[in-house]
């Protein structure tokens, strides 16, 4: 790209929007994690200021570690969004590759059956989930969960997918089928590599929910063993709501997991970006 | 479009096979008992039996004033809620996306990573980081707003019924910015060299570029993004539930049909819930967003042009 | 990828199987939406009962309030909620006993612990069955800071004209905001607002049976004032009061940034962790002096009994102790401003929650209007005077149009009002 114009005016153009945009969305997450190191008194009076030695008091924090489990919730966090993004994302691409490589009868009733669930919150079905897994004795397990996220993740996983999947050539797939390879081959080996870009987009999309979802772990796995780092967090919320420095505190710990989560995976994100590109 | 296969076989295995895994856990867990509760719909609860009443619960969804004021009230919300998404949410990301796209700028990486933080982050803390914020005794909002001498235009936004709706609307777009602008993203980075290097030898660059080539080039995934705003959008609850509570306070001047549909479905302090209208509040989105899906599948993107790269 | 997948599946699997395990001692479980007790619980109350119960372990699993009654609902559905519930008084713990989901208590004969006033928000409409045992009531009225009602010469208000001379000393004065409340929330303008003050007005149970039977209207004069009292606070309030919410008032007035907050008494053991000033507390001012004193003495919690419960009898055994004395001294004093409901004599120790307590000698007890009966169709009351109390304060709506709004949905479904 040589004649690409990288005028001096117009980098510094950008990088003012884009700076500005920056401190824009880490601006909250700046503010809750300076006062939570903060005394009460400093919190309310001096919102913006950095803890100082006057003011810095981790009180919050003692308080909150107290109690809980918080490494517990953070593993079964863990465990619940990488399995059920497993089984999306692999479940999602192989529904998607049949639905936008194959001609079949009842393909578009087929897209349009899968994409229901994008339509309903799957909040509505409580009940009659909650009784499946009451009668399969998964309740209070992270079975439980994970089958809940994977059926939640796939219709806008297949949905996304299958958009990308059509934007693939042709004539390399066909190449393939001319050198003897299986369908099968084919989605692994071909299509797979070129799709991880949007993989990588629907991982994020799916992980998200899963991660920060409050419901289903309240109403399918309420107990103590298997509590996730969220509806710890909401706990502490709903238990110290007059007491701020706990509440932050709570706060920085729920979001400091997940920052760490989306720092190490967004190479990953980047990297399947630009090696999907044709570049 | 994909090409028909090239060869007829009698039975291709392969798509069931590709299917079943997804179709089986999809159907099991997610529709079957959604189904189960959209049937609630066209029952009454009488002395603990359900009784069929055909769609007399719509008829009072409708035609009661009771409900349909309710009702109407959270869909126009909506509409309010989903334009202001799409009118500041999709621009800003685009916008964002080809600033980041722009060859041979510097800290990239840091850019990307840090605007996607807010999408991330869990409503619960979205929802009280805002409040706070905008919180007229903590003083942060009003404080920053003295700063560049604009004290006078702060007000009580959230408690206000003019501003409210749009204000949590303005934090949904602060939160999920992100998701446009990494697709897009995405998008603009897969347009090959030979295309852009073939504009630029015809002269077009810059803001032309952006507008006559890669626009052009990246709309299917601005249909991708704007049906996925919909979705989101129509069935948005969280965000209105941890910032204004289950009443949607003030006055109800934010209250979206995810709200209304909780409240009655579930219940709320002394209201008893109600299986039977919740499903047909539920009945009454799914239409709603199926149409606006239908609209998309149907009317828009076949006239997309895709290419195949 | 896929050997983290298979960790993952084995780590879920043993978490399947290691819940069976348990066999010598009973475990009950309590749902409850008291989470801001769970330590008290923990560290008092589950202890006490454990020591004289060793056979029995006991597991109080509170979830938030907001979703508490949702989480519930189809726990119980479902059949996989704890063996005892947390009632909320009146309908919401009603259609519970029902649905066949909470057991009849009525022959426990630690019911006879209890007056018929206090089995009232847990008893079918016909008295006839009683579902929960009751636990707690919350009494409304004002908490102040006692430290600068002193720095500024002023002594708790008796009636509606001292009220208000007061809060025009403490705005004069500017050191602190009169009224520490918000409408944010919406809750607190009914609750801590319209509900708190409205009994001296309507005469407690007089006005509250009255609308119940139909023979008086919200659009009356005793339903209208204390509207007309609430649209005068906003000028009392804070800066911004419509974007302030429920712990932001909590906040300000602990912080001793304001001098009065309209309170219920279960705020007492949270604030006096947190204020480090005196606080004293006076009932809603009487409009005239001589006046009967009304106060809202709200029956709050009660515990019931799973139908579905499989440890019927270890759960009988601990209701049977949440309804003995033991259990009301223990209950009163780790969580003072939940004052026992049981009609034994229980000893108080926090002097703030006494002094409340002591409002039950020289006023007359009530409860919130909306809850019994008046709360059980669409469009629902208790969320309409929500709405309506916090338009008034905001001034977007008069007391006259709240007022005929509130009437109109109750008229809505409401026979005895359709006249």
């Amino acid at each position: 790209m040589s004649q690409a114009r990288t005028s001096i005016p117009r980098s510094v153009a950008a990088h003012a929007v884009l700076l500005t945009y920056t401190v824009i969305a880490l601006f909250p997450v700046f503010v809750i994690v300076i006062n939570s190191m903060k005394s009460r008194r400093a919190i309310f009076g001096h919102p913006l200021a950095l803890p100082s030695t006057k003011t810095f008091d981790l009180i919050g924090f003692r308080t909150v570690l107290q109690q809980g489990d918080f490494l517990l919730y953070f593993q079964n966090s863990l465990i619940v969004t990488v399995v059920s993004l497993f089984f999306v994302l692999l479940f999602g691409a192989m529904a998607a590759f049949a639905l936008s490589e194959y001609r079949f009868k009842g393909n578009m009733l087929m897209g349009l059956y899968l994409a229901l669930g994008i339509m309903i919150p799957i909040r509505l079905g409580t009940v009659a989930i909650l009784q499946m897994m009451a009668a399969t004795h998964l309740v209070n397990t992270l079975l439980a969960l994970i089958l809940v996220y994977t059926a939640q993740g796939l219709p806008l996983a297949t949905f996304i997918l299958s958009e990308f999947m059509k934007s693939i050539s042709d004539d390399l797939k066909n190449a393939g089928r001319i050198d003897g390879l299986s369908e099968y081959r084919i989605f692994f080996t071909l299509v797979l590599p070129l799709v991880r870009p949007a993989m990588a987009t629907v991982a994020v999309f799916t992980m998200i929910p899963i991660w920060n979802d409050l419901w289903f772990p309240l109403i399918l796995a309420p107990a103590e063993a298997t509590k996730t780092v969220t509806l710890g967090a909401q706990m502490f919320i709903g238990q110290f709501v007059t007491d701020w420095n706990a509440v932050l505190a709570s706060l920085s710990l729920a979001i400091l997991p997940v920052l760490v989560l989306y720092l190490v995976f967004s190479r990953q994100l980047i990297r399947g970006i630009t090696a999907g590109a044709v570049k | 479009m994909a090409e028909p296969t090239p060869e007829r076989r009698p039975v291709r295995w392969h798509i069931a096979v590709f299917l079943a895994p997804a179709v089986i856990v999809y159907t099991l867990v997610m529709i079957l008992p959604l189904a189960g509760t959209l049937d609630l719909a066209l029952y009454r609860t009488v002395d603990k039996a359900q009784h069929f009443v055909g769609i007399a619960n719509f008829s009072k969804l409708f035609g009661d004033p009771n409900w349909s004021g309710h009702f109407w009230n959270a869909l126009g919300n909506n509409f309010w809620f989903f334009i202001v998404n799409m009118a500041v949410q999709n621009p800003i990301g685009i916008a964002l996306a080809a600033l980041l796209s722009s060859p041979r700028l510097r800290m990239k990486t840091f850019y990307r990573t840090a605007i996607f933080i807010p999408t991330i982050l869990s409503f619960v803390i979205v929802g009280f980081v805002w409040k706070l914020i905008l919180s007229p005794l903590w003083g942060i909002a009003p404080d920053l707003l003295k700063m560049v001498g604009l004290r006078h235009w702060f007000a009580p936004w959230l408690g206000d019924p003019h501003y409210a709706l749009t204000t949590v609307a303005l934090i949904s777009v602060w939160q999920f910015v992100g998701i446009p602008m990494m697709l897009i993203y995405a998008a603009l980075l897969s347009i090959p060299d030979e295309v852009i290097e073939a504009a630029e030898m015809d002269g077009v660059t810059g803001m032309s570029q952006f507008w006559k080539i890669k626009l052009p080039l990246i709309l299917p995934s601005i249909g991708i993004i704007s049906i996925l705003t919909f979705v989101g959008n129509f069935n948005a609850f969280d965000l209105i539930y941890v910032a204004q509570g289950a009443l949607a306070g003030p006055d109800y001047s934010t209250d979206i049909l995810g709200t209304f549909l909780y409240r009655t479905f579930f219940g709320f302090q002394l209201q008893l819930g109600d299986p039977n209208m919740g499903a047909t509040i539920a009945t009454a989105m799914f239409g709603i967003i199926l149409v606006g899906v239908c609209i998309y599948l149907f009317g828009i993107q076949r006239r997309l042009r895709r290419y195949q790269f | 990828m896929k050997y983290r997948t298979l960790t993952g599946l084995l780590l879920a699997g043993s978490l399947l199987g290691g819940t069976a395990a348990m066999a010598a001692t009973t475990t009950i479980t309590i749902e409850s939406w008291r989470n801001d007790d769970l330590t008290v619980w923990q560290q008092k109350i589950i202890p006490a009962f454990e020591k004289s119960h060793p056979d029995i372990k006991v597991v109080f699993a509170p979830s938030a309030p907001t979703e508490y009654n949702a989480a519930l609902n189809s726990k119980l559905e479902a059949g996989t909620a704890g063996d005892l519930i947390t009632c909320r008084p009146f309908d919401a713990s009603l259609a519970l006993f029902q649905k066949g989901q909470l057991a009849d208590l009525s022959s426990m004969k630690e019911m006879a612990n209890f007056s018929d006033v206090a089995k009232a928000a847990w008893q079918t409409d016909d008295g006839k069955h009683t579902f929960c045992v009751p636990m707690a009531s919350v009494i409304h009225g004002f908490i102040y800071n006692k430290d600068a009602f002193t720095k500024l010469g002023i002594t708790p208000p008796k009636t509606v004209d001292e009220f208000y001379a007061d809060l025009d000393k403490i705005k004069k004065d500017g050191t602190y905001v009169p009224l520490a409340m918000g409408t944010h929330d919406q809750w607190e303008a009914a609750t801590m607002g319209y509900e708190n003050i409205g009994p001296d007005y309507w005469k407690g149970e007089e006005g509250r049976k009255a609308i119940i039977a139909g023979t008086q209207k919200l659009t009356d004069p005793q339903w209208v004032e204390p509207f007309k009292q609430l649209a005068k606070w906003a000028p009392y309030m804070g800066d911004g009061f419509k974007a302030q919410t429920y712990p932001d008032s909590q906040n300000m007035f602990t912080l001793g940034r304001a001098a009065i907050y309209p309170a219920g008494s279960w705020e007492i053991s949270g604030f006096e962790k947190q204020a480090n000033f005196k606080m004293g507390a006076f009932p809603a001012p009487v409009p005239k002096a001589g006046d009967t004193c009304y106060i809202s003495d709200q029956p709050d919690h009660a515990m019931g009994l799973n139908a579905a419960s499989k440890h019927k009898q270890a759960a009988m055994t601990f209701l049977e102790w949440v309804g003995s004395t033991e259990f009301a001294q223990i209950y009163g004093n780790s969580l003072p401003g939940f004052f026992p409901l049981i009609n034994k004599p229980v000893k108080i120790d926090d002097p703030l929650a006494n002094e409340m307590l002591g409002w039950r000698k020289d006023c007359k007890s009530t409860m919130r209007y909306t809850y019994q009966i008046l709360s059980r169709g669409t469009p629902n009351l208790e969320n309409a005077l929500w709405a309506a109390s916090a338009n008034v304060i905001n001034g977007t709506q008069t007391p006259e149009a709240a007022a005929a709004s509130l009437q109109k949905d109750l008229a809505a479904w409401y026979k005895p009002q359709q006249h």
